[in-house]
């Protein structure tokens, strides 16, 4: 992909100005990931009621790209019930924003929020469910 | 002047080729390593056709002749940095490893308890960790000359931490590899020899660039890498004068470094070998004396002027660039050819990325140097660096991918 397909007008906007960012007081489950190699670092805070996360927020740092993935994430996110979040994709997320060729260099900035994600659902099934989330672990390493 | 470095350009070919659908490469990554020219690459190769054997055992021709060409590159780097004897030239893998030697086999024996080792606020993390190795090891304390808000280091601060007696090593490097600021270094080594203070200069960023007298410098010990001065991958230098190299025991123990091996004691082989255990990389030892021979045939003095020129054309054009912040010296005269910079809040992998597009490479990261990111207060920068091979019309390249970079981000 060149610059012109990956910097287009969504992607700068929505770095520029990231939906969902922000801390959210008392979340039911929060949980942090970074990329130490290039410094995208990010937490992502949920609410969730009855099964159903009601809200999400993102804060941190990194790339236009980690941004604007994180920011779409948050937006897809929203109103999903538990089961229905577990199962975003990564096609999913790379397809919204365009960036499905996206090299192999960059993949890690586009999924970092995807990772962090299913870390918390991971983290959140375990504690509240009694539930085996273990695939979720396995998803969560093998996203890139 | 100027038909000149178009010259030198013809011996990489690395530079005339194109990237990404076309783009002729503009390599402007020159701090990280520099691009090889053919003498370089045709000596390598010529040794492994015509002459490979190991060095310093056998009897026979090309054992011989192995020997010879490594040992003429030790006398061609002595000659480049004046080293006064040869045998105060250690071959090693690189400034880190070099770094990494004297924390151990020196820093071992001469720091305790409470004693204090100094370094600066802009080194890169190999003049950082080996330090805190050794002073987490040892209970002692790692102390910072912290840098003004311009590049400068601050070396009053040196002269109260020294007042209190317990230094034993201020590390520092000649050039910083983030921000160019080139160190007064003779004014950290006189104050260090009147308070009996070892001192270690990183030469990494100033061996490629500038001129080098080891001898007039008055450190104690000295680091560079092949490398960052158009040489092979692999191969760096220590020096250090002979008093302080016979005092200290080895670094690695093995073939080549030992003078006879019993069953519970050894005793060294001269210097320099002492500290040259096992095979060493002969290849591209000999490949850094072609480095040597190439950067002498230029000259110093021309490197360092063709660079100050670039930078200071680089410096007055990046200025005008909307949302453009650059870091480090305004004085070219006091700084070396590394730009870093960032753009208002894109991010450095972002504007890396589409420059490449127009096929400028440049860096972006911490730059192994995060002690440096944490005081300018940035998670990490971009950084342009550039190399006598480098041009004016390149650096217009560089600033109409910058200027893109900003229509992108719409900072225009």
């Amino acid at each position: 992909m060149n610059s012109r397909d990956i910097y287009h007008e969504m992607i700068v906007d929505y770095s520029r100005n990231p939906v969902n960012f922000g801390r959210m007081e008392n979340p039911d489950v929060t949980h942090h990931d970074a990329n130490p190699l290039c410094g995208d670092s990010i937490d992502m805070d949920l609410k969730i009621d009855d099964s159903v996360i009601s809200d999400v927020k993102f804060h941190g740092h990194g790339c236009a790209i980690c941004m604007a993935c994180s920011s779409v994430l948050t937006e897809i996110t929203k109103g999903k019930t538990l089961d229905d979040a577990r199962s975003i994709s990564k096609d999913e997320i790379l397809g919204e924003l365009g960036l499905e060729h996206l090299q192999a260099v960059r993949i890690k900035c586009a999924l970092l929020s995807l990772k962090t994600l299913k870390l918390a659902l991971y983290k959140y099934i375990t504690e509240h469910m009694a539930e085996d989330a273990g695939s979720l672990k396995d998803e969560a390493a093998g996203l890139y | 002047m100027q038909a000149n470095w178009m010259d030198i350009r013809h011996d990489f070919p690395i530079l005339s080729r194109t990237v990404r659908d076309g783009r002729p490469l503009v390599y402007l990554d020159n701090a990280a390593t520099t691009q090889k020219p053919n003498q370089v690459v045709d000596t390598i190769t010529d040794y492994y056709r015509h002459h490979n054997a190991n060095t310093h055992r056998a009897v026979y021709a090309l054992a011989e002749e192995s020997t010879e060409l490594y040992e003429s590159a030790r006398d061609k780097v002595a000659g480049f940095i004046n080293a006064s004897d040869r045998s105060e030239i250690v071959f090693v893998r690189g400034t880190t490893e070099a770094i990494n030697m004297v924390a151990y086999a020196w820093g071992r024996a001469n720091v305790g308890k409470g004693d204090v080792v100094v370094t600066t606020e802009y080194e890169h993390h190999s003049n950082i960790v080996p330090w805190q190795l050794l002073t987490q090891e040892k209970g002692a304390s790692l102390r910072y000359i912290p840098m003004d808000d311009e590049g400068y280091l601050m070396l009053d601060a040196l002269d109260d931490i020294l007042a209190e007696g317990r230094t034993k090593m201020v590390a520092f490097s000649m050039m910083s590899n983030v921000l160019g600021t080139i160190t007064d270094v003779e004014h950290i080594t006189s104050r260090c020899r009147r308070a009996g203070v070892t001192t270690l200069v990183d030469g990494a960023q100033a061996v490629p660039h500038m001129r080098v007298d080891v001898e007039s410098l008055g450190c104690d010990f000295f680091a560079f890498s092949g490398h960052k001065m158009m040489g092979p991958t692999g191969v760096g230098v220590l020096w250090a004068r002979k008093p302080m190299l016979e005092k200290m025991r080895p670094f690695h123990g093995g073939g080549d470094m030992i003078r006879e091996v019993h069953k519970y004691e050894s005793t060294w082989n001269d210097l320099p070998y002492k500290f040259e255990a096992g095979t060493p990389n002969i290849a591209d030892v000999v490949g850094l004396g072609a480095a040597v021979d190439y950067l002498k045939h230029i000259g110093m003095g021309n490197v360092r002027r063709h660079e100050r020129e670039l930078t200071a054309y680089a410096l007055a054009r990046m200025a005008d660039v909307p949302g453009l912040t650059l870091y480090g010296p305004r004085d070219p005269d006091r700084r070396g050819g590394v730009i870093s910079f960032n753009f208002a809040d894109v991010h450095p992998h972002d504007v890396a990325q589409i420059m490449d597009e127009d096929g400028v490479a440049i860096r972006s990261g911490h730059h192994c140097a995060q002690v440096l990111m944490e005081r300018l207060d940035v998670a990490a920068t971009s950084r342009a660096s550039f190399y006598v091979y480098n041009t004016k019309e390149e650096v217009d390249v560089l600033v109409g991918a910058l200027r893109k970079v900003a229509r992108v981000f719409k900072l225009e």
